[in-house]
């Protein structure tokens, strides 16, 4: 115990490790804040969608070799979700044939690209890293980390700000618009934060597993929760628990770093089945 | 000037007309109900007076004094809605958004007037209860609670009884009966013929050509559209 305790200790004298730490919470937070909107919206599959349209954008930056890829990633992913947004709400299936047809499609030349132009050598290697995550939340640079900060902040802000307005089109969208609310303009809040929790979150889990870490703190919490203010409260609990230790169990395990925070989130949703389970067991 | 007037809609989707020729006014403490067989188009109607679908032809004209943010909806219940973690008491306060703009949140006055509306229905004990673990009737109170935040003019009800027992259905009929009788125009969809007759001033009757009908209840009991459709639904009209 107190050799781990000094393990990581020393590691926290390195500047990169405690980025990785506070970028990691921050991202944490963002994801969780929208999963129960996600997941009764429908929206789930436009997560995973768009999160395939920031593997394509991103193989494209590191072809082009840019210097600071989140300045391309991200508007992209953002006019990509504006568009399934907007097909999306037209007929259903459409809607799902656009999704699945832009995901496939950036993610096939996405890889495409990358192939054909890449300059580094171990290109398996950068792969996986876009879409695992792999160690890349530790090779974070302070520009990096401050965009992550800036960027997680106001999806926090806009969250907190149009809170009661999210809750609204999320339960009853008919309702919100046809009683006089902007229900469109709140949507297309919705895409735009959604867009940028995926390119915070790939950051630190990969493109495929960002969908993890946006659902599985929301389910968790509505197995114990049932008002949209303790769900949303205990999912960003959770999400923060499962992250910092997550990072802290791969650093000092060396496992990557996405896919121990995704296996924690997976524990954690276990643990909360059964104790709804239990709840529900002791009332009756 | 009628709070409400219909020409010469059609109204379908994707340019399929689903119904044609409506044309009806509502004044101000109406009580109209809108009835007809399934799948009629009694549903996209009401949501094309409320604007979440757009006619295909004809006009639908709010009189003076009726803004966008000045009507109640109950809508027939959606299968989302049905495992969302919330509280009747959120679920109810969301009926005052449209009030309140660009500010971020509720303030006491429209906290007071969703409780204010919770006890008017009779469910101020629930306010705490997560809102799909309630009966039906619970549920349609809870919705109709919130349609009651949002509006003091005009109410639109997508059949407000479905799904309730003889007693609960007749409990709030009696409900928004009151609610008509404090001065709120009320334009509900109903399958319940017996029960239209008893509280509605006029009755919308929608289907093929030949049954299309609006008018008051007195006319109503004396059309062909009207004789014919209480035969099939065995009302005493
Ligand atoms: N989103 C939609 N897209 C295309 N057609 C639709 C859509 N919604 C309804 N329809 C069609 O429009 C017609 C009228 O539907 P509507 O829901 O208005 O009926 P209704 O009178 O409300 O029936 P019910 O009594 O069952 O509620 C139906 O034939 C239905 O198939
Ligand atoms: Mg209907």
């Amino acid at each position: 115990m107190i050799g781990m305790l000094n393990q990581l200790s020393a590691y926290f004298q390195f500047p990169f490790v405690r980025y990785a730490m506070i970028v990691g919470v921050l991202i944490a937070m963002c994801s969780s804040l929208l999963g129960v909107t996600l997941v009764l919206k429908r929206y789930s599959f436009i997560g995973s969608g768009l999160s395939h349209v920031a593997f394509g954008a991103t193989a494209i930056a590191a072809a082009m070799n840019l210097t600071n890829n989140v300045l391309f990633v991200l508007p992209v992913t953002i006019i990509c979700a504006i568009l399934l947004l907007r097909t999306g709400q037209n007929t259903k299936i459409k809607g799902d044939a656009a999704i699945a047809m832009i995901s496939v499609g950036t993610l096939a030349i996405g890889y495409l690209i990358m192939n054909v132009f890449a300059a580094s050598a171990n290109l398996a290697g950068d792969i996986c890293t876009i879409l695992f995550g792999a160690l890349s939340i530790l090779t974070l640079t302070r520009t990096e980390v401050w965009l992550s900060l800036v960027l997680s902040l106001v999806v926090i802000a806009v969250f907190v700000l149009f809170y009661n307005k999210i809750f609204s089109v999320t339960f009853d969208e008919d309702f919100a618009a046809a009683t006089g609310n902007r229900a469109k303009l709140y949507n297309l809040i919705l895409a735009v934060i959604i867009a940028l929790v995926i390119v915070l979150a790939m950051n630190l889990v990969g493109a495929l597993l960002i969908s993890a870490l946006v659902i599985f703190p929301a389910m968790s919490a509505m197995r114990v929760f049932k008002t949209f203010k303790a769900v949303t409260v205990c999912s960003v609990i959770v999400s923060v628990a499962c992250a910092s230790l997550g990072m802290l169990a791969s650093i000092l395990a060396g496992t990557p770093v996405g896919s121990t925070v995704v296996a924690a989130n997976v524990l954690i949703f276990i643990l909360f089945c059964i104790a709804g389970l239990l709840t529900r067991r002791a009332k009756s | 000037m009628p709070q409400l007037s219909c020409t010469d809609l059609t109204l379908g989707y994707e340019g399929k007309p689903v119904i044609s020729n409506i044309n009806f006014d509502v004044n101000a403490g109406d009580y109209l109900c809108i009835v007809g067989e399934n799948g009629s188009g009694k549903s996209t109607l009401m949501k094309s007076i409320l604007r979440l679908i757009p006619p295909l032809s004809g006009q639908i004209t709010a009189g003076s004094g009726l803004a966008a943010n000045e009507i109640g909806y109950m809508p027939q219940q959606t299968a989302a809605q049905k495992d969302f973690p919330a509280s009747v008491r959120e679920v109810v306060r969301s009926g005052t958004l449209n009030r309140i703009g660009f500010r971020p949140f509720y303030s006491t006055c429209e906290k007071h007037a969703a409780d204010a509306n919770m006890k008017r229905l009779g469910i101020s004990h629930l306010a705490g209860r997560c809102y799909r673990e309630l009966s039906g009737g619970q549920q349609q109170r809870a919705l109709l609670a919130r349609a009651l935040c949002a509006t003091q003019k005009i109410l639109l009800l997508d059949e407000p009884a479905s799904g309730l027992d003889p007693n609960a259905s007749s409990e709030m009929y009696e409900l928004i009966k009151g609610l008509n009788d404090s001065g709120i125009t009320i334009i509900m969809i109903s399958h319940d013929i017996e029960a239209s007759v008893k509280y509605a001033s006029h009755i919308l009757h929608i289907g093929s050509q030949s049954s299309l009908f609006f008018g008051s209840i007195s006319d109503y009991r004396e059309s062909d559209a009207g004789r014919i459709y209480a035969a099939q639904q065995g009302g005493t009209a």
